[in-house]
């Protein structure tokens, strides 16, 4: 079957010879790291944008056509586009992204995920995600198989142009190299600070550089704050010491405020995807503008 | 991983015939301990067996050179112990949601409430799904399974059970279907028992509607529980800039959920329950089966999507149904239903949870159908006897002449999602016909002068409603319905729904 699927691929590569290869990415910012590995030599579309929530983004009829004419998918896997893109990849009637096929590329798969439950989830726990938090792009460090994985599959499906993708990809491993112990070094006096978030999206970020997440307003994922949780969650950040809150732009602000007023925190509004703030412009600068953001929050 | 599970099974079953024969507490606990032991080293083999296996696969191959973490933390698959704690006789046995062949899911809807109207089921609420009686109603309990069948396919089954207004349980097949994932040509085949691809609502399960009951046009003309029969319907994507859709659809035209074709005029919960006189004054005649092919129901549709900006989308649609109907004899009578639908929504794109929204949706729908020649007199006694619609002008049985009725009908809704989790509705209703030859006539029925058919005349109706969805699986709907029935009048509804959903659940379309 593998086989028929890799032929079909083929078939369909080998009719538009000179086109660059199509890729449509379900985040801005596993489209950017394609962008970064692939160069002129592929097209690349992200479908959610770095502002949106998302788990909830809407599958527009738009995104059929879209996927219809992809080359590539490239999802993030592990139940983040559990609620929308699956209709879409349905009706996308393209064999290039189903399946095992080489265009088909979860970015989640073989990732170390933190937050794997370790026991036996229901929902009464709130949204859980039972393959682990999704959100593990934001951690620099997950970057370089991802984007090792687009290289393979590019090379995979454009054999000619492989070594071209080789070369994008120690770029941006070199890239990556020279960043990250920059943006550690800007964050390093922080270390250990503790955080609480809105919703369990930062884990990986605070993770990565050294922050400590306490707590988040949700009192489960995906569950609004409620009063009750809010009320126990403020004398434990005091207790604590809780000098930062970190949310997304597009999160309600009231609840936030109105908890760092009482706690005599700090607000810092973060994106969590590329494009999220006009500073965002691709998944290196999203860094290079939530360390800055982040530091500069802190040092006040 | 079934390998797991059924070596655990066996050692779990021979471990349970030791202890019966063993009658110390502490042997038992020993023997336990063994087996689990045992479990525990076969389960090592197992996955030692696994991972070699794995090695030799190309893309596992591939995943190990390109990924610099080892790729043992591969998604596991269904019943997987969730810790790397092996699966042991007191785990439950459960299916992940996407990860195991099929996906299950169950939504259980109800309603509670009343109306000041008598005739709630089938009169007042012309849904099948409606809320039949004043107090408690199960609208329904869906089981739903999905999953892809084999690489060319992907199945779908939706079954519904429920309990009608009489305490009587009842299952319908509401839809099971197979689907073609990758076509050449941007082709994709449905078949199976399918709801007709014709609107918005139509496709959709009650669960996915906005309000707690269905759209008086869809349940008059598209049947109290919308159009679906077995059949298959293929769709084409147009190599357009835009989403546009062609399909067409071709199923059987008889049985009762074919509700303005050959429905033999009896369907649950419908507006033709045997109580009250048929469609058009005419009993149907429905027991000819399929002998042409103008014996099916053949319904084209065209649907096409914008982005008009990046937080607003339209969709528009235009449907046909066409076949024959049980009002005459073989391509004799038949009806065309036509259908425009409208969809649009605004979502801002820093949205928290996909909320704030406003979305609108309308369908309008124009149906003209065929009424045979129908003669009264069924005895053949040439008199009025009991029981007979009477001419009376002529004093005799009725005698109806063919003709061809036109009706239309819309309705309208909007949504405001102000908050997340919060929805506030507004749902206006209109239906009526043109008056036929038939209704002009002097007809009565034991005495009783029947004017205008009671399935063909005006209505209308505003719902305005909130609904509550504490998460993506819970929901709870208060709707008012105030209701104006030609003949009939004004009457007042008031209805509290909830629901629950528990398992997988496909995301819904757009």
């Amino acid at each position: 079957m593998k086989r028929f699927f890799l032929t079909l691929g083929l078939l369909a590569l080998a009719l538009p010879a000179q086109a660059a290869l199509n890729v449509v990415a379900t985040l801005p910012d596993f489209g950017s790291i394609a962008e970064h590995i692939g160069g002129d030599k592929v097209k690349v579309t992200s479908i959610a944008r770095g502002t949106e929530d998302p788990h909830f983004v809407d599958a527009r009829p738009s995104f059929i056509r879209l996927l219809n004419q992809a080359d590539v998918l490239i999802e993030g896997g592990a139940e983040l586009e559990i609620g929308w893109l699956p209709p879409l990849v349905n009706s996308a009637r393209n064999s290039k992204i189903l399946g095992d096929a080489p265009g088909h590329v979860i970015l989640s798969r073989g990732l170390p995920l933190l937050e794997v439950p370790a026991g036996l989830v229901d929902r009464s726990m709130g949204d859980v995600h039972p393959l682990g938090n999704p959100h593990y792009w934001l951690d620099p460090v997950n970057a370089r198989p991802m984007a090792a994985r687009l290289a393979e599959a590019f090379s995979q499906l454009d054999a000619k142009n492989a070594s071209y993708y080789a070369d994008n990809l120690s770029k941006f491993n070199a890239t990556l190299d020279k960043k990250l112990p920059e943006w550690t070094k800007q964050l390093e006096p922080f270390k250990g600070t503790k955080v609480v978030t809105y919703h369990k999206s930062f884990d990986y970020l605070l993770m990565r550089f050294g922050f400590e997440l306490t707590g988040t307003l949700e009192p489960k994922p995906g569950i609004e704050p409620s009063p009750t949780h809010i009320s126990a969650l403020i004398p434990r950040m005091k207790a604590e010491g809780v000098k930062l809150i970190l949310i997304e732009g597009f999160r309600p602000r009231r609840t936030p405020e109105r908890v760092a007023k009482e706690t005599g925190a700090k607000v810092v509004v973060l994106p969590e995807s590329t494009g999220g703030a006009p500073q965002a412009k691709d998944y290196f600068s999203l860094f290079d503008y939530n360390v800055s953001q982040l530091a500069a929050g802190l040092r006040r | 991983m079934n390998k797991k599970f059924l070596v655990s099974c066996l050692i779990g079953l021979g471990a349970s015939a030791l202890v019966a024969q063993e009658s110390e507490l502490e042997s038992l606990k020993k023997a336990l301990q063994e087996q689990q032991k045992i479990i525990q080293s076969l389960l090592q083999k197992v996955e030692t067996l696994e991972k070699q296996q794995a090695g030799v696969t190309n893309e596992q191959a591939q995943l190990k050179r390109l990924m610099e973490t080892p790729s043992t933390n591969l998604p596991l698959v269904a019943m997987a112990p969730p810790s790397g704690r092996p699966w042991s006789p007191s785990d439950p046995i459960r299916i992940g949601k996407g990860s195991a062949y099929a996906d299950i899911g169950m939504v259980a809807t109800f309603a509670a409430g009343g109306s000041s109207a008598r005739d709630i089921e089938g009169g007042m609420q012309p849904g099948g799904h409606d809320p039949n009686q004043r107090g408690f109603t199960v609208q329904g309990v869906e089981l739903n399974l999905q999953g892809a069948v084999d690489p060319y396919f992907r199945g779908n089954a939706n079954i519904l059970f429920s309990i009608d207004s009489d305490g009587e349980s009842f299952v319908e097949v509401e839809e099971a279907w197979l689907e073609t994932m990758s076509l050449p040509g941007n082709f994709q085949i449905r078949g199976g028992q399918i709801l007709t691809d014709f609107g918005r609502i139509n496709t959709q399960h009650p669960h996915a509607w906005a309000f707690v009951d269905s759209p008086l046009v869809n349940a008059r003309f598209l049947g109290p529980d919308g159009l679906r029969n077995p059949g298959a319907r293929l769709a084409w994507l147009a190599p357009t800039p835009f989403f546009t859709e062609l399909s067409l659809g071709v199923q059987d035209s008889h049985g009762e959920t074919a509700t303005s074709f050959r429905s033999s005029g009896h369907s649950h919960g419908g507006e033709e329950e045997e109580e009250g006189l048929p469609f058009g004054y005419r009993h149907p005649d429905n027991d000819r089966g399929v002998s042409d092919i103008d014996d099916l129901l053949f319904t084209p549709r065209l649907a096409t999507s914008f982005d008009l900006t990046d937080a607003q989308t339209v969709v528009l649609g235009a449907s046909a149904a066409l076949g024959p109907n049980a009002s005459g004899g073989r391509g004799d009578t038949s009806t065309q239903i036509y259908g425009v639908d409208a969809y649009w929504k605004w979502k801002p794109v820093n949205h928290h949870a996909g909320f704030p929204f406003v979305s609108w949706q309308t369908e309008a729908m124009l149906r003209r159908y065929g009424l045979g020649a129908f003669d009264w007199d069924e005895d053949g006694d040439g008199a009025a006897s009991n029981g007979e619609v009477v001419n009376a002008a002529t004093g005799l049985p009725a005698n109806l002449k063919r003709e061809t009725v036109t009706d239309w009908g819309f309705y309208s809704q909007v949504l405001y999602g102000f908050h997340k989790g919060w929805v506030a509705g507004l749902r206006g209703d209109f239906v009526t016909g043109e008056r036929g030859a038939y209704e002009k006539l002097p007809l009565t029925l034991g005495g009783a002068p029947l004017g205008r058919d009671p399935l063909r005349a005006e209505r209308w109706r505003i719902s305005p409603n909130l609904t509550w969805h504490p998460t993506e699986f819970s929901k709870l709907r208060l709707q008012y319905n105030y209701d104006d029935r030609r003949g009939i009048g004004i009457d007042h509804s008031i209805w509290l729904q909830f629901e629950f959903l528990l398992g997988a659940h496909g995301a819904h379309k757009f």
